[in-house]
């Protein structure tokens, strides 16, 4: 456990560094646009390139930012003028709640539907699903957000239309795997009922790949929450990395970089450790 | 399923083949602009009428396809090679360097793809000639791309340099760079293949996920990204669904790409 911790921190870490490093080497970092201000006299705007200054300097911004972080500081966005604990507190919750919807309603929809394909055997809803399933596959998230926009549907709903084909299409091949093996096979031939079947030979065996499917599918949902929040305007971390990344601030995208890190890292560790724990149980 | 790949092989080949011939087939120039015919409904004329700037909308569909299905597969290559260079490295030699690889991998891994490129491309020049950006799209598809399938390539590369054939090629006295060029490079052939096929249909959606962003190819040069930007004009009361024409034609065609792979994925 300790040796997962470490090296999640050191992965962070480094993501934080080339996030950091990614904004100083762009072109256009460093410029700011109130310098052009006829207003300001020499004075003023060497003041201002001097506040800059430090950040020039990418070893020296990035053990800065890491003194300050452990001072509970996550320092100050120069686009939005507004200390980045702020700004995450404000955002956080509300990309959490996208997610959480859309993992929710995703989930809900893909995993009954391929129990039904599994269970049922029949060729119509496997096609149809599949059908519906490929469709969904082919249509980018941006124009998906499009659609949502213009139809007025509810913007958080959209994240469970990229999760639901992904899990859809790897819990229905799992749980297809999982039917065809020898044991369950024995357990049809002795006469059990299809949810008896199901709740004690298939879903055991398929657990510890649906839990880490599980893991895959909330970096999968914080992916796409980019270009969702961007084209719906929905105030959360997404749109926050995208203005982040436009306004070149090197500040917010550091801290964001490193919490989407994080966030996947602990989620695909999470669904890793809880797979070993299945598996072991079933040993 | 054999019908529903020779399918979709014979429409992958029917689009390429009328994109290719776009200078022949189509009827206006991309940027060319009917300035009396904004949004005309589609005509002998215009086929799939005109856009709101009054460009033929047949044309700029032929021509944004064929930057699209030329530009992926490019970059699709550009990953493979990345990723076979720097996973097949890896696992031959091993050892500390497979780990400091791999870790460098994670770390890729680590952010999710389409933040990671969103990002990317937000922070490089917006403003820049048409040209420049189809080849800074489509290169940072390529270099940001071979993460995950360099693990694939780097475990098979482990396996490979550990098997019994290499083994003895090792022990006839073959030198690191013949075992490499002779044995090992050829048995990833197949593996390689198989993940620059999976490659096209993802850069082609996330062209179009940039693209609708604003941060695809720059106009007046047609991408499926800016096409399917169109749709923002689209309003639930008009009477205009030949706007839909390039969302079909692109579903179409990546979900050509999903049936012809699905045989190519076994390798992998």
């Amino acid at each position: 456990m300790a040796k997962l911790a470490g090296k999640i921190l050191i992965v962070v870490l480094l993501g934080g560094f080339l996030g950091a490093t990614l904004v100083r080497f762009a072109p256009g970092f460093g410029v700011d646009e109130e310098e052009l201000d006829t207003r300001l006299n020499n004075q003023s705007v060497q003041a201002m390139r001097d506040a800059q200054g430090h950040d020039r300097n990418l070893l020296a911004f990035y053990s800065r930012y890491l003194a300050q972080l452990l001072h509970g500081d996550l320092g100050v966005s120069r686009t939005l003028q507004r200390p980045v604990s702020q700004l995450l507190a404000e955002r956080f919750p509300e990309t959490l709640k996208s997610v959480g919807l859309g993992l929710l309603v995703g989930w809900s929809l893909a995993l009954p539907l391929a129990i039904a394909v599994v269970m049922s055997r029949a060729w119509l809803l496997d096609t149809l699903s599949n059908l519906l399933v490929s469709l969904l596959l082919c249509v980018p998230a941006a124009v998906l957000a499009l659609l949502f926009v213009l139809e007025q549907v509810p913007a958080r709903l959209l994240l469970s239309l990229v999760v639901f084909p992904k899990v859809f299409r790897y819990s229905r091949s799992l749980l297809a795997r999982s039917s065809s093996l020898p044991h369950v096979l024995t357990a049809r031939a002795k006469g059990l009922g299809n949810m008896r079947v199901l709740a004690w030979h298939i879903l055991p065996t398929a657990a510890p790949q649906l839990v880490a499917l599980a893991g895959v599918s909330l970096s999968l949902a914080f992916a796409a929450a980019i270009p969702v929040e961007a084209l719906c305007d929905l105030p959360g971390i997404g749109q926050l990395a995208w203005k982040a990344a436009l306004g070149r601030d090197v500040e917010l995208l550091v801290n964001l970089t490193m919490i989407v890190t994080l966030v996947t890292l602990l989620a695909n560790s999470a669904s890793d450790l809880a797979g070993k724990y299945f598996r072991t149980g079933d040993a | 399923m054999k019908w529903a790949r020779l399918i979709s092989i014979g429409l992958l080949v029917l689009v390429a083949a009328a994109c290719l011939l776009a200078n022949f087939l189509a009827p206006a120039p991309y940027a060319h602009q009917f300035r009396d015919l904004p949004n005309a409904a589609p005509s002998h004329q215009h086929f799939l009428g005109t856009d709101d700037l009054g460009r033929d909308r047949f044309s700029r569909v032929l021509y944004g396809t064929r930057v699209s299905l030329l530009l992926a597969p490019a970059a699709a290559l550009l990953s493979s090679l990345l990723a076979g260079l720097i996973g097949g490295f890896a696992g031959f030699v091993g050892g500390w360097t497979e780990r400091i690889v791999m870790a460098a991998t994670d770390l890729f891994l680590s952010l999710p793809w389409l933040f990671l490129l969103i990002t990317v491309r937000a922070i490089l020049p917006l403003n820049v000639a048409p040209m420049t950006s189809v080849v800074i799209t489509f290169a940072l598809l390529g270099c940001l791309g071979w993460a995950g399938a360099a693990r694939v390539i780097c475990a098979d590369a482990r396996t490979f340099s550990q098997s019994d054939f290499v083994l003895l090629a090792r022990a006839s006295g073959s030198s690191g760079f013949r075992l490499l060029w002779r044995h090992l490079i050829p048995n990833l052939k197949p593996i390689l293949f198989a993940q620059f096929w999976i490659s096209i249909p993802v850069f082609i959606l996330t062209e179009a996920n940039l693209g609708i962003l604003g941060l695809g190819v720059a106009e007046p040069l047609p991408s499926w990204g800016s096409l399917l930007r169109e749709l923002e004009s689209f309003s639930s009361g008009s009477t205009q669904p030949w706007q839909f024409v390039p969302l079909i034609l692109f579903i179409v065609v990546v979900s050509s790409f999903h049936l012809v792979l699905t045989k190519q994925e076994l390798p992998a």
